[in-house]
């Protein structure tokens, strides 16, 4: 476990560098537990094997929130912790208009692009972070035959719903931006709407899975 | 209700609070004050709690028209406020009459001032705050800057009465800020180290309330680049492939996946948002203590104790 200071106010914790499930099921136990026990925190918040601590830096004792920290950490969860993933189901039209980027895929990775749609819906993904924008889920792990760098240059404009793999992940755009995955697919489920009682469709640690459906 | 109504904007003039806490889990950004100080003392001269939502007005001042009496304060960049085409002094608040025109007019020293109201800025609150991240598109009027022709709504709330101390002394051209190192210092060599807190740059004019990126000589690149996104506050210097800093500022994303090579401390963040695009800004390493004593010292600052 490392521990370092973003400043005056916050604690990074990394627990792992990489895409690791394990990592982020601990990262997430340890928000859980850490917020039951010092309710004066700003936020806590999980991005893969790390988790930002955000504290009032004068009425903190960050010494003391290090050495709680490395206590929960080398101390495994109890299984209570680590519920079942919640499972989301997501609907997407495959190429053509929603997915201009499913050919490019394909013919990169020397497959049809119906196997390029086999294999991305052929996987459970984990939401490993939320960031970029409102409800934007970062998930893994794309399997590594369609897993390529970002686009050389990012798109001023991608619309709402599309879904997007790159470096090894996936997600789906939550609403108009610029962006520079690859687009593949869209989706009428809406990662963020304000008016819904959980706003954000996806947290850390849900199971999420794609499947095609016929256009229009 | 008495409200404001917007004549002409400003360059950039949102409502702001002290930030949309506790959602970056979901991604939203936390937003709030580029200089939040300033945010704070202005709501303590104006009979308000800190953190009441104030317009954050940026590098040119709107003209607003006031419908029904009230009391406001500025408190940051120093325009010249005028009420009625008559110039006031407006540091230690001022009243607007009925129907009377306020003008913040030729900025002076830094780029971003808070223009408070006593009750504060009647819009409603989304997820908690009435903060304004226009990137974002969340907040008041849909998460974006006030235009001609907006009304205002001031809520009616009695005067709170909080010692409000000294306006933040505003050096001209560009501010040197304390930084503590990390959390990613271990992924830069020494070289890039040295140059960040030796060089001087200059605040780009690709700079926002997002963040600035940070013109001059490039640092070596990184050691370590291929980092998942991790989460970002206010403050955090991350340093691009191609060797560019940028200081991550109010409307950050909530995760970024540049590593970070230091963060300006707390009691230095509202000088970084007074910055204006040209301007120089300048790095000094810090201690955690350091940090701490400098804003044990603002905040008697603020509150106006003797120090």
């Amino acid at each position: 476990m490392r521990i370092a200071a973003a400043g005056d106010g916050a604690l990074i914790v990394e627990l792992s560098g990489s895409i690791d499930p394990e990592a982020n099921r601990r990262a997430l136990a340890l928000k859980q537990r850490l917020e039951a026990r010092w309710p004066g925190l700003r936020d806590v918040v999980v991005a893969y094997g790390a988790l930002a601590i955000y504290f009032d830096p004068l009425a903190c004792d960050v010494h003391r929130l290090e050495d709680e920290l490395r206590a929960l950490g080398d101390d495994p969860p109890p299984p209570a912790m680590a519920p079942a993933p919640r499972l989301v189901d997501v609907p997407v039209r495959y190429g053509g208009a929603d997915g201009p980027d499913l050919s490019g895929i394909a013919r990169r990775a020397g497959l049809p692009e119906s196997e390029v749609i086999a294999l991305h819906a052929g996987v459970v993904y984990r939401v490993h972070a939320l960031g970029f924008v409102a409800g934007f889920a970062y998930m893994a792990s794309v399997d590594a035959r369609i897993a390529f760098p970002r686009r050389e240059t990012p798109r001023p404009r991608v619309p709402a719903g599309s879904v997007a793999i790159a470096a090894g992940q996936t997600g789906i755009y939550p609403i108009a931006t610029p962006g520079g995955w690859h687009l593949i697919g869209r989706t009428d489920v809406r990662p963020w709407d304000s008016l819904r009682s959980t706003p954000s469709m996806f947290e850390v640690g849900d199971a999420v899975r794609f499947h095609p459906v016929e256009g229009g | 209700m008495a409200h404001f109504e917007v004549v002409r904007p400003g360059a950039l003039t949102t409502v702001q609070d002290l930030g949309r806490w506790g959602w970056q889990s979901s991604g939203v950004q936390v937003a709030g004050p580029m200089d939040a100080y300033s945010h704070r003392l202005a709501n303590r001269l104006a009979g308000n709690v800190e953190a009441t939502a104030a317009l954050e007005v940026t590098l040119t001042g709107p003209v607003l028209r006031a419908h029904g009496a009230m009391t406001c304060a500025i408190a940051g960049a120093a325009f010249v406020v005028e009420v009625e085409g008559r110039e006031v002094e407006a540091s230690a608040g001022f009243e607007l009459p009925d129907g009377a025109t306020l003008r913040l007019g030729v900025r002076r020293a830094g780029a971003r001032t808070t223009l408070a109201v006593r009750g504060g800025f009647d819009v409603p609150a989304t997820f908690g705050s009435r903060a304004t991240c226009v990137v974002g598109r969340m907040g008041p009027f849909g998460g974006r800057a006030v235009k001609a022709g907006d009304a205002l709504a001031v809520a009616d709330r009695p005067r709170v009465t909080l010692p409000a101390g000294r306006p933040l002394v505003l050096p001209p051209g560009g501010a040197r800020v304390r930084v503590m190192m990390g959390p990613d210092e271990w992924r830069f060599d020494g070289a890039a180290v040295r140059r960040l807190l030796e060089a001087r740059f200059v605040v780009s004019p690709q700079s926002d309330r997002m963040g600035y990126r940070l013109d001059g000589e490039p640092l070596p690149a990184t050691r370590r680049a291929d980092m998942l996104s991790s989460p970002t506050p206010m403050g955090t210097i991350q340093v691009t492939p191609s060797g560019q800093p940028i200081l991550l500022m109010a409307d950050r994303p909530t995760t970024g996946g540049y590593p970070r090579i230091a963060t300006v401390i707390t009691a230095d963040l509202p000088f970084a948002g007074q910055l204006a695009p040209g301007e120089w800004i300048e790095f000094a390493a810090c201690t955690r203590a350091e940090a701490l004593e400098a804003l044990r010292m603002q905040e008697a600052a603020l509150a106006g104790d003797a120090c």
